[in-house]
């Protein structure tokens, strides 16, 4: 298992600075999630480490090897694009073994050996007995498998997936997610994968790394960045949160005429950005409540209710989660306690969202 | 009514349809196809078959007839077989890289398809005659002379066979997925490698109808070979020159005749080529 050493890697595109003075270490054997909006540099990011990119500026080392120089050929990583990237004039088996029948005659395993790599890719993809078929009768999802095998097939150092559900439909998605994780824990390779989906990335990974205008604004496990974001634009980006522009004053939190809540100790007095998420809200009845809204519009999915909430006029609406057996129809005034205040203060620097 | 009685002729009936219009299209091209190509040709065989089968074979197998057919067949295949390289190659550096002039070459490229073909047979034959330029040269350097000897055929078909390779090779190149070039990169595979197994056979099918127009174009080519060729029976006589020939002495049915062979050869050409296109579309999928 290599672990991956990312030092200062910047990268130009005509004069866009596509990746700003990234530092990244990839653990050996872990499965980490570069996340972020689009534009972010995270496949850029990724296509660097896979040395389809030449690098500005910066290092990357595989397991303290240094690979900055080293060619894409000669790098041994596992690359699965989001389009497949099959090749359609081979069949499901030539596309898995290229990889073994391009190499030098002196390092080229045998016929028999190749067909029996073959078919145990296509095991452990759990697509077996389709070496025969073309690309082009095979599924999304079993393309998508059938390109992770090829890329397994020459045994890489680590394994780069680059949007690898993206084209996919949704229940697909979920059980492909299932699948590469279960493929990761029973290979153990270092592993790293792009995804915009803050969802995919928190369920499947070991660790994140937020990406944001070519810098990473945090590193951590998924409860690190959705209980503690680093800072305003990570709060905004995971955890599906509602942002309420508000004013710290007096040890209270204000959004326009309204009193949220009192403000956390230290807080910094002035603007501020506050992150709501539906679970931080807890809806009561709106007798002595300190804080009411009213309720604008409900939605059902399927355990819950989720209430469109408004404060104030002239403020954004929030949302609330609350049990199926919660009454309320739209209309109704509902007390508020806001359990978690994610608080950051506004100014440009780390507010840019 | 008469599909109800007949259900033989089920797909005659038109079939509801959210997008109607094959009735009308079908008619549209069968009329024009009939009143462009399958009478003209038509006619042609029937002025042929005047002579009858025997009398066809007679006329095909004189033995001036024969050479210029070979002439006209091998160098033309021969042409189609240069021009799938080079085309393959101009379309290469046309798609893949930006450079000063290319809108130029890329023009120049059509050239040949608007050029009058007596205009391009004259200027080739200036160059590459045994005083101009070029021919001088390779005289000098080789002893060989291009202009009116079969040679000089040959630079002439691939003249006007240039744009069909290039231009059939260019879209196709210009779709191909550049991630299938990095996938293979990463798989270890060198430049070299990933041209050969991966981009070219992706290509076959594109250069395949392009060998197949260069190769039928060239083999009715008449107005720039005349020029070049010097018209030595025997030697480097085409057939459509042969058929002119008979044409100026009245002899339309000996005309008709070498025309009538010159059509099967095409059409069997063609035909083999087609077959060996559908079976690598199929080979290589749609995807």
């Amino acid at each position: 298992m290599t672990g991956i050493a990312v030092r200062g890697v910047a990268k130009d595109f005509a004069g866009t600075r596509a990746l700003d003075g990234i530092d990244l270490d990839i653990r050996p054997g872990e499965l980490l999630a570069l996340l972020g909006p689009s534009g972010s540099g995270k496949t850029t990011l990724l296509r660097s480490i896979a040395g389809l990119e030449p690098l500005t500026a910066g290092t990357i080392h595989f397991g303290g090897e240094d690979a900055t120089g080293l060619r894409v050929q000669d790098r041994k990583v596992g690359f699965v694009f989001q389009h497949y990237a099959l090749f359609r004039h081979m069949t499901v088996a030539e596309n898995i073994a290229y990889g073994l029948t391009v190499r030098p005659r002196a390092e080229r395993p045998a016929r028999q050996e190749i067909l029996r790599r073959v078919d145990e890719l296509l095991d452990l993809v759990q697509l077996p007995g389709i070496g025969k078929r073309f690309p082009g009768q095979l599924s999304g999802g079993q393309r998508q498998r059938v390109a992770l095998a090829r890329a397994l097939a020459v045994e890489p150092r680590v394994l780069l997936l680059d949007e690898p559900f993206g084209a996919l439909d949704a229940q697909v998605r979920k059980d492909l997610r299932r699948w590469l994780r279960d493929i990761h824990q029973r290979t153990g390779h270092t592993t790293v994968f792009v995804t915009h989906d803050q969802e995919e990335a928190v369920e499947l990974a070991d660790r994140v790394a937020i990406l944001n205008r070519g810098r990473v604004e945090q590193v951590g496990s998924p409860d690190d960045v959705l209980d503690h974001p680093a800072n305003a634009f990570v709060a905004g980006f995971v955890g599906q949160a509602v942002r309420l522009d508000v004013t710290v004053e007096d040890g209270q939190v204000r959004a326009g005429p309204q009193t949220l809540a009192t403000a956390p100790p230290g807080a910094r007095p002035g603007p501020a950005a506050l992150f709501l998420r539906n679970r931080d809200l807890a809806v009561g009845s709106a007798e002595g409540a300190a804080l009411t809204g009213t309720i604008t519009g409900i939605a059902r999915s399927a355990a819950s209710r989720r209430l469109e909430i408004r404060l104030a006029e002239g403020l954004p609406p929030i949302e609330a989660e609350v049990g199926l057996d919660f009454a309320a129809a739209r209309g109704d005034v509902v007390g508020l306690t806001l359990a978690t205040l994610r608080l950051f203060p506004r100014d440009p620097e780390v507010g840019g969202t | 009514m008469t599909a109800l009685t007949l259900p033989s002729r089920e797909w005659l009936r038109p079939k509801p349809s959210a997008l109607p219009g094959f009735g009308l299209t079908l008619g549209f091209a069968l009329s024009y196809l009939a009143l462009i190509v399958l009478i003209p040709l038509a006619v042609l065989v029937w002025r042929a078959s005047g002579l009858g089968l025997s009398g066809l074979w007679a006329v095909a197998t004189t033995p001036r007839v024969r050479a210029a057919l070979e002439t006209s067949f091998y160098l033309s295949f021969a042409a189609a077989l240069v021009n799938a390289v080079f085309g393959l190659v101009i379309a290469w550096i046309l798609t893949r890289y930006r450079f000063p002039g290319r809108p130029l070459v890329d023009a120049m490229v059509d050239l040949p398809f608007a050029l009058p073909t007596a205009v391009a047979g004259i200027a080739l034959a200036a160059i590459y005659a045994s005083n101009g330029w070029v021919g001088s040269i390779v005289e000098a350097l080789t002893g060989l002379k291009i202009a009116f000897t079969p040679r000089g055929i040959f630079v002439a078909l691939v003249f006007i066979g240039l744009p069909f390779v290039v231009r059939t090779v260019q879209p196709v190149l210009m779709d191909l997925d550049r991630e299938v070039e990095e996938a293979s990169a990463t798989l270890g595979a060198g430049r070299l490698q990933t041209v050969l197994r991966v981009i070219l056979p992706a290509l076959v099918p594109a250069i395949l109808t392009g060998f197949a127009l260069a190769f039928a174009r060239a083999v009715g080519e008449y107005g720039s070979v005349i020029f070049i060729a010097g018209n030595m029976p025997f030697i480097s006589e085409i057939a459509p020159l042969l058929i002119i020939v008979q044409l100026e002495e009245f002899n339309y049915a000996g005309a008709t005749a070498i025309a009538t062979v010159m059509l099967s050869i095409s059409f069997l050409s063609l035909l083999v080529i087609n077959l060996i296109q559908s079976w690598s579309r199929r080979r290589f999928g749609d995807v």
